[in-house]
């Protein structure tokens, strides 16, 4: 041995692979269990969720409050009698980390479905995956058409109204109200960004934007996309931008002292959040804020979905600021619970599918939900809310899709029944 | 000036001699390469053997296990052997993967044999990122430390950047969705596709741990640590140092390319989110916990890698905290953890683990003659 830095070679190297591959194994496997996840007392379900990184301020709230409806519901005696074992994994808003605690909540954690899966570059890494392993993807947080893949992916779910309908919702007020004027729009450089502008194209014509920017969620700056805007003389900006770019796009604008008027998706336009970013100019530049949202809204103090939530927030989830992602995440729990009562006194993977294709779910939202065997999208349409006097309330306003337009729906929005636990 | 240098030149190189006897552990220096390989081949049985003990998420960590190996065995003969620091090898693993991503996707939508869907985009990744590293490695090779250190820096910085920019060929910040060809029918019966990812990680790292492990072992191995001790005298030995790092430079981008080939292939994606700047100085952690130029603490550094954050998660899910706490500890505790053990390591260790299990051996051995 002369070469003392040169000690380490194969045989070694492999001894050491096998070292580790038996350290790995001494953990579990799992079993043959006919559900996974399910006992005669408990459903355990799991999801990924951005706590840390980027997308965390505006989202992560979503999860905590998911968590704290499960825990009311679970102190009512849960759903069949079964409790609601919710096991959230942080994703950072990174695909690569995703496909990890996705296979680990999948692999690992043996849970019985993913639920509200965060993210489109996110959750689409992980719907193959998941349709390999038939693990039921119910509610993804996103707008994405992805969701809305029947044929490929029978076991994925959306929730949220998707964002081409919501550009349709948005283009259809645009026209009404603000007809004649320059519309333009600043989107995300993604599927986000183009869904919206062609819902919106699809009611104003192909013609009907005069200026398209685009942003990374990766560059922290929009300055030169606003001031492409100002100079191309925009006067009703739509936003297809996530909380964060939101308020960054409108405070770029008003150090520009450019004041059009904003026009954003609902999923970036929760009124709590956004004042945060802005401080304490928010309320002045806020005020007449355009969005669409298929929940009610945070501010609607008299509406009874509205008012359990906040009672729960206050119990189960120490008082957090109770904001449009509180709401969002209390749907969201609400919808699966729903789900699952439907899916029988003894649920099977099959059959929480096919309760959700039933077409028996209806949610809590303003609009009715789209399940059905063909359409695995979530909310059909949107309601315009409008924020006045640092309150954001919807004006009554609803559309729902139809085909390539949108019509108004006027039904009355889903009732709140057994205190907000579904049951048959 | 390069007909000079061989078999005499290696031979005359100074070495610090230190008599010892050759560990079982250790490959005798006088094997031949097919020895060596015969043993890497044995090895990866073996290997393909043990992945049967594991469950489904465990294969699933063995398979992006071996991705970081890929990387970190190239990287660390760099660091170890050549001197060359780069902050910046996740950039190639990103190089490598793209390549990958392009190339199975192309296939995918062509009708060729499946064995070529498999292999070709593997193939693919480990040119493209061994030609963006000679091309790194041209202009790295007349820098030196820190310098070096900066221009790898710069390029694994730069890759969010140009993914976004060229967003419509890159996909932007949720990357690209990979095609890949999965396990052969007839093996679907038998294994489960975690278990088939990690069989093609384990053949990706007995590629690479066999290549370099004849490496090591060849007259270059001496040029390399001659130009990493003293310039001059590799020089005057008639050695070409920029022709040694550039090499060593390729090498090393070209097993970080094949590594983010494993990881596209596992993972069915290819993000600039993935490779990181925190992944690439993970990377270099892990070269030193292993073992710093050494093949064996690279597997070292590998484990440690993929260990620790599951580690820490399921300590994390076993202690009784807040369910508010344990959620804020879940992606962070690792990265204080990999801190901590790097201090560690470097305190009671310095030629990392791989050093510490050598000296704990041969205490041994001296007790028990």
């Amino acid at each position: 041995m002369t070469q003392p830095h040169a000690r380490a070679t194969t045989v070694s190297a492999i001894a050491l692979a096998l070292a580790g591959a038996l350290v790995l194994s001494s953990c579990s496997t799992p079993g043959a269990a006919e559900q996974p996840g399910l006992t005669d007392t408990s459903v355990k379900i799991g999801t990924h969720q951005p706590l840390t990184g980027p997308a965390a301020a505006s989202y992560a709230p979503i999860s905590a409050a998911t968590a704290a409806y499960f825990d009311y519901v679970n102190d009512q005696g849960g759903i069949n009698g079964r409790t609601i074992d919710y096991i959230v994994k942080d994703d950072g808003y990174n695909p690569a980390t995703t496909q990890t605690v996705v296979r680990e909540l999948v692999l690992d954690d043996d849970v019985f479905a993913i639920l509200g899966g965060l993210g489109t570059p996110t959750h689409s890494s992980v719907l193959d995956f998941l349709n390999d392993n038939d693990v039921p993807d119910l509610f993804a947080s996103s707008g994405s058409a992805a969701w809305n893949q029947p044929e490929k992916y029978p076991n994925t779910f959306g929730f949220q109204t998707d964002y081409v309908t919501e550009g349709m919702v948005l283009g259809q007020h645009i026209s009404d109200e603000f007809g004649g004027k320059t519309v333009c729009l600043l989107g995300q450089d993604d599927e986000f960004g183009t869904d919206v502008q062609s819902g919106l194209e699809k009611i104003l014509g192909a013609d009907g934007l005069a200026e398209v920017q685009t942003y990374s969620v990766s560059n922290q700056d929009v300055s030169a996309q606003i001031v492409a805007m100002q100079a191309a003389g925009c006067e009703v900006n739509v936003l297809a931008t996530i909380t964060g770019f939101t308020a960054l796009a409108i405070g770029t604008a008003a150090q520009l002292s450019y004041f059009p008027q904003w026009v954003s998706s609902s999923s970036g336009a929760d009124y709590g959040p956004l004042a945060g970013y802005l401080g304490d100019a928010a309320p002045l530049l806020l005020e007449g804020f355009i969005s669409d949202n298929y929940l009610p809204d945070a501010s609607e103090s008299d509406n009874k979905w509205i008012e359990l939530f906040q009672d729960i927030n206050d119990k189960y989830n120490k008082g957090a600021p109770f904001n449009g992602s509180v709401v969002y995440g209390m749907a969201m729990g609400y919808l699966f619970a729903e789900a699952l009562l439907h899916a029988g006194k003894q649920p099977t993977r099959e059959s929480l599918i096919t309760a959700v294709q039933s077409g028996e779910l209806k949610g809590s939202g303003l609009v009715p939900l789209a399940f059905s065997k063909t359409d695995h999208n979530g909310y059909v349409g949107a309601g315009i809310t409008v924020v006045h006097d640092g309150v954001q309330a919807s004006t009554g306003e609803r559309w729902v899709r139809d085909g390539d337009k949108v019509v108004a729906y006027d039904k009355p929005p889903v009732e709140l029944l057994s205190g907000g636990v579904p049951s048959n | 000036m390069t007909g000079t240098r061989d078999v005499s030149t290696a031979s005359a190189a100074p070495a610090p001699v230190r008599p010892r006897r050759p560990h079982w552990l250790l490959t005798p220096s006088s094997w031949t390469p097919l020895q060596r390989w015969g043993v890497t081949a044995l090895g990866l049985v073996l290997a393909l053997g043990a992945t049967f003990l594991l469950d489904p998420y465990r294969n699933y960590l063995l398979a992006v296990g071996t991705a970081y190996l890929c990387a970190i065995a190239g990287l660390s003969l760099l660091v170890g052997r050549t001197g060359q620091l780069s902050l910046g090898h996740a950039a190639f693993m990103a190089a490598g993967a793209y390549a990958f991503a392009f190339t199975s996707n192309a296939l995918a939508d062509e009708s060729v044999p499946s064995l070529v869907h498999l292999y070709a985009p593997f193939l693919v990744a480990i040119v493209v990122a061994a030609a963006l590293g000679a091309v790194v490695g041209i202009a790295g090779a007349r820098l030196h430390g820190p310098y070096l250190a900066g221009l790898t820096l710069a390029l694994v910085l730069a890759l969010p950047a140009l993914t976004s920019l060229m967003s419509d060929v890159f996909g932007g910040d949720a990357g690209l969705y990979v095609s890949v060809e999965r396990r052969p029918e007839w093996l679907s019966q038998l294994i489960a596709d975690e278990q088939w990812q990690a069989w093609v990680g384990l053949g990706a790292a007995a590629l690479v741990l066999g290549v370099l492990a004849q490496l090591v072992r060849s007259p270059y191995a001496i040029r390399m640590q001659a130009v990493r001790d003293d310039e001059s005298a590799a020089r005057l030995s008639g050695i070409d140092p920029r022709a040694t790092r550039v090499t060593m430079f390729g090498i090393s981008a070209a097993t970080a390319g094949l590594g983010g080939g494993v990881l596209a292939y596992v993972t069915q994606a290819a993000s600039p989110g993935a490779y990181s700047l925190s992944f690439s100085l993970f990377l270099l952690v892990a070269v030193v916990i292993g073992g710093v130029g050494t093949l064996a603490g690279a597997v070292w550094g590998a484990v440690v890698l993929v260990l620790v954050p599951e580690l820490t998660s399921s300590i994390t899910e076993a202690l009784p905290l807040p369910a508010e706490l344990s959620q804020r500890l879940d992606g962070n505790l690792a990265i204080v953890v990999f801190g901590v053990i790097l201090v560690v390591v470097m305190l009671v260790a310095p030629r990392g683990i791989n050093g510490a299990v050598g000296s704990l051996v041969g205490r041994l051995r001296r007790r028990r003659p």
